[in-house]
């Protein structure tokens, strides 16, 4: 078993918890990981990333290849197409459609729904629209997580408990929005394709 | 027992703690903050009531870990890599001292330069200190070495360097944990004169340092982390130092490579297995993360046109590698990939809204506006932003407290206004003697001690003047009525831009502090607690 995933945002947009609890889960499968973070001056609102890798053998490259990746999941659409080189032939892209627009020159929305769109294996979410319907606007990235959570290939109960164990400091009323938020996206990419 | 899921930094943390250790010093510098950040708030750090507290700078940092080290305890300092810069006398020096207590110097560079001006490589100081240095691959190495560094240190009483690189300092992996060492107890140097460095003792440890030094390579040549692994196409041998061994490995499968590699963790480089190597292959290709140390080292003077790497184009010269540009180097098929779409716009990092800086640049730029451009010496942090649109509002920033001393020297030759901005924590870090100089000059300047209470650019750590500054600059000199104090928000706007005009207009050092919290100080203060 072999999963590498770009995780990808903005800087402040909670790419990291997703990242958290996808590793507590492979972790607690027995699985190896590696996940390289980015800390730094592009967490003040520039684009960031993480790679996450999980494998039942050793791991040794911190990074992933380009055309190596089996998903992208992004918190936001640009953000997306920015690490399309690091799709494989095959891989899964997973992104909210929410744009966040912190730059003047933030390009034409329907140009990158387009984009997206063109890659066959994709999932577009409007992960905010849902988190807020919930009453959970703040778990938005978690919404996103249950959408590519199909394509992990790891127990989606454990997932829950990483949930849990993550969000658990914050009370039960955080852990049950995040529950639900990660089910909701689950959902709607069930019914996507 | 059950693994640790670390960051590169983290482990390095982790195991100075299971080596021993008695005090973490540091300044904080992307990407080596997280090793005194760990320890600061390990349970077990705190239970056995380590020293684990942020230093004004690098140098008094690696001098007070100099310190403890006196004391016989086992000690770690950690800095980017410019940061060594600045420490770098007593790094330089420390090589004669050397150390009672075990003594770990953590640099964590920044090829590719994501967080840093320059993308300078440690090693390159090491070797000139004549010092030994380990460079993890992994975070299991990383929690590994401080067990041997220690060992080598307190063995022949000599600091060590462990050098990282951004992408393991801030990559995760699980790290299974050692038995725990116990702390040493205090006790003095044996030899009375061991930190003596008068030039008849310093003359003595210098022949004493180069005499270890084919120990330290044979150290080297017997590490757990210098490793050959013999394979039977010797048309080509591979040196991998440090995450270089990951990105060649990446591009096998099974790990199963064809050629001859040694994997380097451990420096000086290992003569005995470095032989073998080039007596054995034809060419040899040499993976360092950074600027190319051992290839310029085998390639020597004049070109030895068998040693492959950044020197003759076979991989770029600048720049952290990675797996492409190392599957490149070794000539084997390209995985096929597609190109970034064209609609995607970059997306620079941005001073947040809300930011007390955004505030202060819009008041400084209408104060001086008159002047047209070129007027205003800036330093290194968030408020480096300014530089980009909209505000385009400094003019240089060169390293921590250039700004001040930059200021005095371009006042020197008769620039007006000469405008320095600085934030909090740079300034308690380098600003306190460039402006000693500026008093003691009289230079016409205007400083602008941007304090947004923290030091937010590398995470949120206290800064050391916190809550002083007004004393440091009147104790320095700088005279009361022109310490000026405002609050930058756009409803102050016209009286902050009156108190810059007037200070500008005073002729001799003024300080304006503009005093706003970071907004995101309360948010990780609550935190933290
Ligand atoms: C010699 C050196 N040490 C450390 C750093 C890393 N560094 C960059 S900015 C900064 C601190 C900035 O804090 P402050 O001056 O308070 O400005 P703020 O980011 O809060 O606006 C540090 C420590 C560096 N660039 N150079
Ligand atoms: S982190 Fe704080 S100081 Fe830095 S840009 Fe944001 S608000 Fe300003």
């Amino acid at each position: 078993m072999k999963k590498d995933i770009i995780l990808a945002g903005v800087g402040g947009q909670g790419i990291l918890s997703i990242a958290t609890i996808i590793g507590y889960t492979a972790i607690e499968s027995g699985l190896s990981l590696k996940q390289a973070e980015v800390h730094g001056m592009s967490q003040r609102g520039g684009d960031v990333q993480s790679h996450l890798r999980i494998s039942d053998k050793e791991i040794y490259s911190d990074l992933i290849p380009h055309g190596g990746a089996d998903m992208i999941i992004s918190v936001e659409p640009m953000e997306a197409l920015r690490y399309k080189p690091y799709l494989s032939e095959n891989g899964w892209l997973i992104t909210n459609t929410k744009p966040f627009v912190n730059i003047p020159n933030y390009p034409d929305l329907e140009k990158l729904m387009e984009e997206v769109k063109a890659i066959q294996n994709h999932v577009a979410i409007d992960a905010d629209g849902i988190a807020k319907d919930l009453n959970a606007s703040r778990s938005m990235n978690m919404v996103v997580l249950g959408a590519a959570s199909s394509f992990l290939d790891l127990s989606y109960e454990k997932l829950e408990q990483g949930i849990k164990f993550i969000f658990g400091k914050k009370g039960e009323k955080v852990v049950e929005a995040n529950l639900m938020a990660m089910q909701a996206g689950r959902d709607f990419a069930e019914r996507y394709h | 027992m059950k693994k640790l899921l670390l960051l590169g930094d983290e482990a390095i943390a982790q195991g100075a703690l299971d080596a021993g250790l008695s005090g973490a010093y540091g300044y904080p510098g992307t990407p080596s903050t997280e090793i005194v950040e760990y320890i600061q708030r390990n349970p077990e750090a705190i239970e056995r009531d380590v020293h684990r507290t942020w230093s004004a700078n690098e140098k008094t940092s690696l001098e007070e870990a100099l310190g403890m080290s006196y004391a016989g305890k086992r000690v770690i300092v950690t800095m980017k890599h410019v940061g060594l810069n600045v420490a770098a006398d007593p790094y330089m020096n420390s090589a004669l001292t050397g150390a009672n207590g075990g003594v770990i110097v953590a640099v964590a560079d920044d090829p590719s330069m994501h967080s840093s001006q320059n993308e300078q490589d440690s090693r390159f100081y090491a070797k000139f200190a004549l010092m030994p240095a380990l460079e993890p691959s992994n975070q299991q190495e990383a929690y590994e070495m401080p067990f041997l560094a220690y060992k080598i240190s307190e063995k022949y009483n000599l600091p060590v360097m462990m050098r990282v690189t951004t992408r393991l300092a801030h990559s995760r992996a699980g790290v299974k944990r050692r038995e725990v060492l116990a702390e040493n107890k205090k006790h003095l140097p044996e030899n009375p004169n061991q930190f003596m460095l008068l030039p008849a003792f310093a003359r003595k440890k210098y022949k004493h340092l180069l005499s270890i030094q084919k120990d330290l390579v044979k150290e080297s040549e017997n590490s757990p982390f210098n490793k050959y692994f013999d394979s039977t196409d010797k048309s080509l041998g591979i040196i991998a130092c440090g995450l270089g061994f990951n990105y060649l490995m990446e591009n096998y499968e099974d790990s199963k490579c064809s050629h001859p590699v040694l994997k380097i963790g451990q420096y000086p480089i290992p003569k005995k297995q470095i032989e073998k190597m080039t007596s054995e292959c034809d060419e040899i290709l040499v993976l360092e993360e950074g600027m190319p140390l051992v290839e310029e080292m085998l390639k020597g003077f004049l070109g030895n046109r068998k040693i492959k790497g950044r020197l003759d184009g076979t991989l770029l010269g600048y720049g952290e590698l990675n797996p492409q540009i190392v599957r490149q180097a070794l000539k084997l098929p390209k995985i096929p990939s597609q190109a970034i779409p064209e609609v995607v716009a970059g997306r620079p990092p941005a001073l947040c809204v809300g930011c007390p800086h955004i505030d202060t640049y819009k008041a400084l730029n209408s104060a001086i506006e008159k002047y047209g451009q070129g007027h205003v010496f800036s330093d290194i942090g968030c408020y480096t932003l300014g530089f980009l649109p909209p505000y385009h509002a400094i003019n240089t920033c060169v390293d921590m407290g250039a700004s001040i001393s930059m200021a005095v020297g371009a006042a020197d030759a008769g620039l007006f206004p000469a405008i320095a901005t600085i934030g909090d924590s740079t300034f308690g870090h380098s600003g306190m003697t460039p402006l000693l100089d500026a008093v003691l000059s009289g230079s016409n300047v205007v400083i602008i001690i941007m304090d947004n209470d923290i030091t937010a650019m590398t995470g949120m750590q206290e800064s050391q003047v916190r809550g002083r500054i007004e004393q440091i600059c009147e104790g320095i000199g700088v005279e009361k009525e022109h310490i000026r104090v405002f609050v930058p928000l756009s409803k102050n706007h016209e009286e902050n831009v009156k108190i810059i005009e007037e200070e500008i207009n005073f002729n001799g050092v003024s300080v304006i502090i503009p005093r706003r919290p970071c907004i995101h100080v309360f948010a990780k203060r609550k935190k933290k607690n």
